[in-house]
C-alpha cells in the first residue's frame, strides 16, 4: 500500500504514473467497481489545520479521522450538520472513516433534508489530479463564486477526479436540545404523509424518516423553541404522536442514519433518491414495503432486496417513470460486476461525464470504472 | 477593460447570421437594429458598453436550442444574458456576438407544495419565483439585492447569495435541478425534484459557471414553509473591532440568526443622512435577525441581546413592532442608494474569514487615505461577505481607473487574509485579471478544462472570469 505523509510526495507519486490505483481513506466505503490496482491511502495526510469556532469554519486534511473532527469541534459545542452516515456496520468493513472518503462519497444523513448535503457544507479543496498536479478550488470563507465550483464536482465523485489532500467545512453549532415525535404501525404511505405534512410546516423539521412501520419526526433548538414547535408539530399531525427527547431521540436517528435495520438482513442494499412522495409509490410498485426504509422526508428510499441482477432491473424500471436514482451500495463482487452499480446516466450527459474524467484523470489512474 | 478583437468575419457576415437566425426564430424574436440592440450593450456594470451584433429573445428551451445550433455552426460567440443585473459585467456583450436573452420565458412550469419545489423557466425573475408561492405560504429562501428584477437564470449562472444566507444558503444550495443547452445546441437535463446527484455532480459545477457553460432554460428550485415571523435587533459599538468580536460571540453561542448585517461609519453617516432611519452615530453598527413565532423570537433576541451587552454597546435597539422592524432595515435597504447620492460608487464584493473584519476594515480606511478615495462598508458581517462602496466621479478624467486601482487592492487584500475575490456577484470582466492573485495557473487550468467539455470552441460569454492571457490560446483555438 502506497502511503504518502505529504502534499508533495502524493503528488510525486502520481506524476508519470500510468497503472491504475485504489483511493483510499479509512477504507469503509467499499462501493462500486474500481479496477484492482495498488491501494494509495490517504490515511498519513492528516490533521486539523485551521479552526475557528467564531467564524463556523474548519480546515482539516483529508486523512483526518472523522472522530477527531466530531470529538474537535464537540469541545466547541458544534458538529458538521448534514450528519455524515457511518457504514462499517452496514458494509461489514472495519478501520476509521476519514474526512477525505467522507467527502468523495458526498455522505449525508436525515439533517440533509433540511440543511443540506456534504456537498453543501464544503468551503473548499485541495487534490492533486492525474497529472499529478496540486489543486485548489473553493476557500475557506461561506461565500465564494470565484471561478467555476469543482468544490461539489469533487464532492461525491468517489476519487474518481483526484486525490483530496485537504477539505475546509462550515460547522454548524450544537443545539440544546432535540426532540422526536414518534408514530408507530403506519404504512410508508401514511407515514410519508405526515413527513409531508411535517415539512411544510415553518416549525424547521430536521429530520423526516419511515423506518419500521414508525414514523419519525425530529426538531432542535433552544429549550423553549423546541418545546413550542413540538406541541405546534404535534397539533399538525394529530392524535397518536408520542415525543422522546435529546439521547432516545439522538439515539433513534442514529438508526436511520446508519442503516441499522439492514446491518443484521442478507441482501443486496440499495440506496436511491427520488422526490418525497414517489418513495412510497416506488415501495408499492416494487411490493418491497417490508424491506425498505426511508429517510427525508420520503425521498431516500434505502432497499433490502435479492442479491440477483433481475431484483437489480426491476428496481431501476420502477424508478426510471419517476426520475431520481438508485446505487447499489451493498452487494457481492459477482452482482455489481453483473449490474450498474451507479444510475446509468442518458447519453448526452454520461458523454460530458466521461469526458470531465478525462480532463481530470488523463491515464485513467484513479479508482477507475468505480462509477461504471 | 481590454476586450478580446471581435472577429471580423463575423462582423462581415451580419447580414446572413441575423438571416439564419430569422428562419428558426419568430420574427420579433430576432433583434438586429442598432437603435434597439443598445439596450444590450451593458449590464449594471454600465461603465463599460458594447453593442451586441444582435440579440435573440427565444421564448422556449427548444428555440434556445435552435438559436445556439446556428450560432455554433456559424462560429458566432454567444452573450446569455437574464435580466442585465450583473455588477460584474457578466452580460456584457462583444462587438461580435449575439446576445441571447431569456427575458421572455418566465412561465412557471410546475408548482409541487409536497415535495416542496418550484420548476421554472429562467427568465422568471427571483422575487416573482416567491411570488407564485406566498399566498400558499412559501417563499425562495435566496434574496439578492436585485431580487425584483434579476432573473433565476443570472441567479443560477452567479450562484446568487443575499442577506439572508447565513441560515438558507446561496443558489447552488437551493437548486434541485436544471434543463441546460450546451452551445452546439444539446439539451441536458441535470438534477430534478429529488436530492443529490446520482453520479458527478454536474449541477454543482454548473451553478456559478457565469453562462460559460451552457444556457439554462429551466430551473428546479426548492422552496421552503415561511417563518411564522421575523425581527431585527440594531446594535450600536463604537469600534470595528468590538462590533466584529460580537459578531462571533453570537454565531460561536448556537442561536443562528437568519441575518447579521454591519455597516461602518461612513456609511450609517451617509445613510442617516439620505434615509433618515434613527441610526446612532457610532463607528459600527449591526443588524441581527431571528424568525419563528413570537415566543421563539423572544428567546433568541434574549440570548444575542445578552451576549451584545456583553461587548458595551453604545445602543441597543429592539423592533416592538412591525413599524420599528422597518426602520431598523430601512437604513441598510436605502445604503446603496444613499451613497450613489453623494457620488458615483463601485461596489465590491471580496468575502474574508469573520476573524479578519477588524484588520482588513483598518487596512481599508488607510488604504482610502492613500487614494483619496471614500469607502463606506456595508456586508453580511455572519458570513465575511464585504461590500465595500468606493465613490469616485465618473466626469473627473482618471477617477474611475484609481478607483478600479484601489478595488483591485482591497480584493487582493481579501485573498492575502484567506479570503475570495467574490463573495456573490461573480468575476465576470470585473474581476477576471485579478484571478491570478487567488488562483495558480494549474488551478486556472483544470477550471478552464470543464469549459473545454461544454463548449470546445469557446463561443459561449468566452471573454469572462479567466484572464484574457490565459484563456487566449484555447479562444484562438
Amino acid at each position: 500500500m502506497l502511503q504518502p505523509t505529504s502534499e508533495a510526495d502524493l503528488a510525486a507519486l502520481i506524476a508519470g504514473r500510468t497503472a491504475p490505483l485504489q483511493i483510499q481513506g479509512g477504507g469503509t466505503r467499499d462501493v462500486g467497481t474500481p479496477q484492482k490496482g495498488e491501494v494509495l491511502s490517504s490515511a498519513a495526510i492528516s490533521g486539523i489545520v485551521d479552526y475557528e469556532p467564531g467564524a463556523l469554519t474548519l480546515v482539516v486534511k483529508a486523512g483526518t479521522p472523522l472522530s477527531e473532527v466530531s470529538a474537535t469541534l464537540a469541545k466547541e459545542g458544534q458538529r458538521l450538520a448534514f450528519e455524515p452516515a457511518d457504514w462499517r456496520a452496514l458494509l461489514g468493513t472495519s478501520g476509521e472513516p476519514t474526512v477525505g472518503g467522507m467527502v468523495a462519497a458526498n455522505i449525508s444523513g436525515p439533517r440533509r433534508v433540511a440543511v443540506g448535503a456534504c456537498r453543501d457544507f464544503l468551503l473548499g479543496v485541495r487534490f492533486v489530479d492525474g497529472r499529478g498536479r496540486i489543486l485548489k478550488n473553493g476557500g475557506r470563507v461561506m461565500k465564494n463564486v470565484t471561478g467555476y465550483d469543482l468544490v461539489k464536482l469533487m464532492a461525491g465523485s468517489w476519487g474518481s477526479l483526484g486525490v483530496l489532500t485537504e477539505a475546509s467545512f462550515k460547522v454548524l453549532a450544537k443545539p440544546a436540545t432535540e426532540v422526536t415525535l414518534v408514530k408507530s404501525g403506519l404504512s410508508a404511505a401514511d407515514g410519508v404523509t405526515a413527513l409531508t405534512a411535517a415539512l411544510g410546516t415553518p416549525f424547521d423539521v430536521t429530520g423526516a424518516a419511515w423506518i419500521n412501520g414508525e414514523a419519525r419526526v425530529r426538531i432542535e433548538g433552544l429549550p423553549g423553541s423546541v418545546a413550542y414547535r413540538r406541541d405546534a408539530l404535534a397539533k399538525t399531525l394529530g392524535a397518536g404522536w408520542e415525543a422522546v427527547a435529546d439521547d432516545t431521540s439522538a439515539a433513534l436517528w442514529q438508526e436511520v442514519r446508519d442503516v441499522t435495520p439492514f446491518t443484521t438482513r442478507e441482501g443486496a442494499v440499495w440506496r436511491v433518491s427520488v422526490k418525497p412522495t414517489d418513495g412510497p409509490k416506488l415501495l408499492a410498485a416494487l411490493g418491497e414495503e417490508k424491506n425498505a426504509l426511508l429517510d427525508w422526508g420520503g425521498g431516500l428510499v434505502w432497499l433490502c432486496l435479492p442479491e440477483t441482477a433481475e431484483a437489480s432491473t426491476r428496481l431501476r424500471m420502477a424508478i426510471a417513470p419517476l426520475g431520481g436514482h438508485a446505487t447499489l451500495i451493498r452487494g457481492s463482487e459477482a452482482l455489481r460486476a453483473e449490474v450498474p452499480v451507479f444510475q446509468p446516466e442518458p447519453a448526452p450527459v454520461a458523454a460530458i461525464t466521461a469526458a470531465i474524467r478525462r480532463e481530470f484523470d488523463p491515464n485513467a489512474i484513479f479508482n477507475p470504472g468505480i462509477m461504471g | 477593460m481590454q476586450m478580446p478583437e471581435p472577429n471580423a468575419n463575423v462582423l462581415a457576415r451580419k447580414a446572413e447570421i441575423v438571416a439564419r437566425l430569422r428562419e428558426v426564430l419568430p420574427k420579433s424574436a430576432v433583434i438586429d437594429d442598432p437603435a434597439e440592440t443598445r439596450a444590450y450593450e451593458c449590464d449594471a456594470l454600465s461603465a463599460y458598453r458594447c453593442a451586441p451584433l444582435c440579440a435573440v429573445l427565444p421564448a422556449n428551451t427548444a428555440e434556445v436550442a435552435a438559436a445556439l445550433k446556428v450560432c455554433h455552426a456559424m462560429g458566432v460567440p454567444v452573450v446569455p444574458r437574464g435580466a442585465g443585473t450583473s455588477l460584474a459585467g457578466g452580460s456584457m456583450p462583444t462587438a461580435d456576438a449575439v446576445i441571447l436573452g431569456v427575458a421572455r420565458m418566465n412561465d412557471v412550469l410546475e408548482v409541487d407544495y409536497a415535495n416542496r419545489f418550484i420548476r421554472v423557466q429562467s427568465g422568471r425573475t427571483n422575487l416573482s419565483v416567491t411570488g407564485a408561492v406566498e399566498t400558499d405560504g412559501f417563499f425562495y429562501a435566496p434574496d439578492p439585492s436585485s431580487q425584483l428584477a434579476c432573473a433565476i437564470a443570472g441567479n443560477v449562472a452567479m450562484n446568487s447569495g443575499g442577506a439572508h444566507c447565513l441560515k438558507y444558503g446561496v443558489t447552488t444550495n437551493n437548486l434541485l435541478g436544471v434543463t441546460m443547452v450546451t452551445m452546439d445546441g444539446s439539451i441536458l437535463e441535470i438534477g430534478g425534484a429529488h436530492l443529490d446527484a446520482g453520479g458527478l455532480d454536474l449541477l454543482g459545477v454548473i451553478c456559478g459557471s457565469e453562462g460559460q457553460l451552457g444556457v439554462v432554460t429551466e430551473a428546479t428550485l426548492r422552496i421552503l414553509p415561511k417563518p411564522e415571523g421575523a425581527r431585527p435587533v440594531l446594535m450600536g459599538f463604537d469600534a470595528n473591532e468590538v462590533a466584529g468580536a460580537c459578531v462571533s460571540a453570537i454565531i460561536k453561542a448556537g442561536v443562528l440568526p437568519v441575518a447579521i448585517e454591519f455597516m461602518d461609519r461612513p456609511c450609517i453617516r451617509a445613510t442617516e443622512a439620505f434615509a433618515k432611519a434613527g441610526y446612532p452615530d457610532c463607528e459600527a453598527l449591526l443588524i441581527v435577525e431571528v424568525e419563528g413565532s413570537e415566543a421563539e423570537i423572544a428567546e433568541q433576541l434574549g440570548l444575542i441581546l445578552e451576549i451584545a451587552r456583553t461587548f458595551n454597546p453604545v445602543e441597543l435597539r429592539e423592533a416592538a413592532d412591525e413599524d420599528q422592524a422597518k426602520r431598523i432595515w430601512l437604513g441598510r435597504k436605502s445604503a446603496f442608494g444613499a451613497m450613489g447620492q453623494i457620488n458615483d460608487y463601485m461596489c465590491l464584493d471580496g468575502t474574508i474569514p469573520v476573524s479578519q473584519l477588524p484588520y482588513v476594515l483598518r487596512r481599508i480606511s488607510e488604504m482610502s487615505k492613500d487614494f483619496g478615495l471614500d469607502v463606506g462598508n456595508v456586508f453580511h458581517a455572519g458570513d465575511g461577505n464585504m461590500h465595500p462602496l468606493i465613490l469616485y466621479n465618473a466626469n473627473k478624467p482618471g477617477d474611475l481607473e484609481l478607483c478600479e486601482r484601489f478595488g483591485a487592492e482591497i480584493l487582493k487584500l481579501c485573498v492575502e487574509v484567506g479570503g475570495c475575490l467574490t463573495g456573490e456577484h461573480g468575476v465576470g470582466i470585473e474581476k477576471r485579471d485579478l484571478m491570478t492573485v487567488q488562483f495558480a495557473p494549474d488551478d486556472l487550468d483544470i477550471q478552464m478544462r470543464i469549459k473545454d467539455v461544454f463548449d470546445p470552441k469557446w463561443l459561449l460569454n468566452a471573454a469572462k472570469v479567466f484572464p484574457l492571457a490565459a484563456s487566449e490560446p484555447r479562444r484562438a483555438a
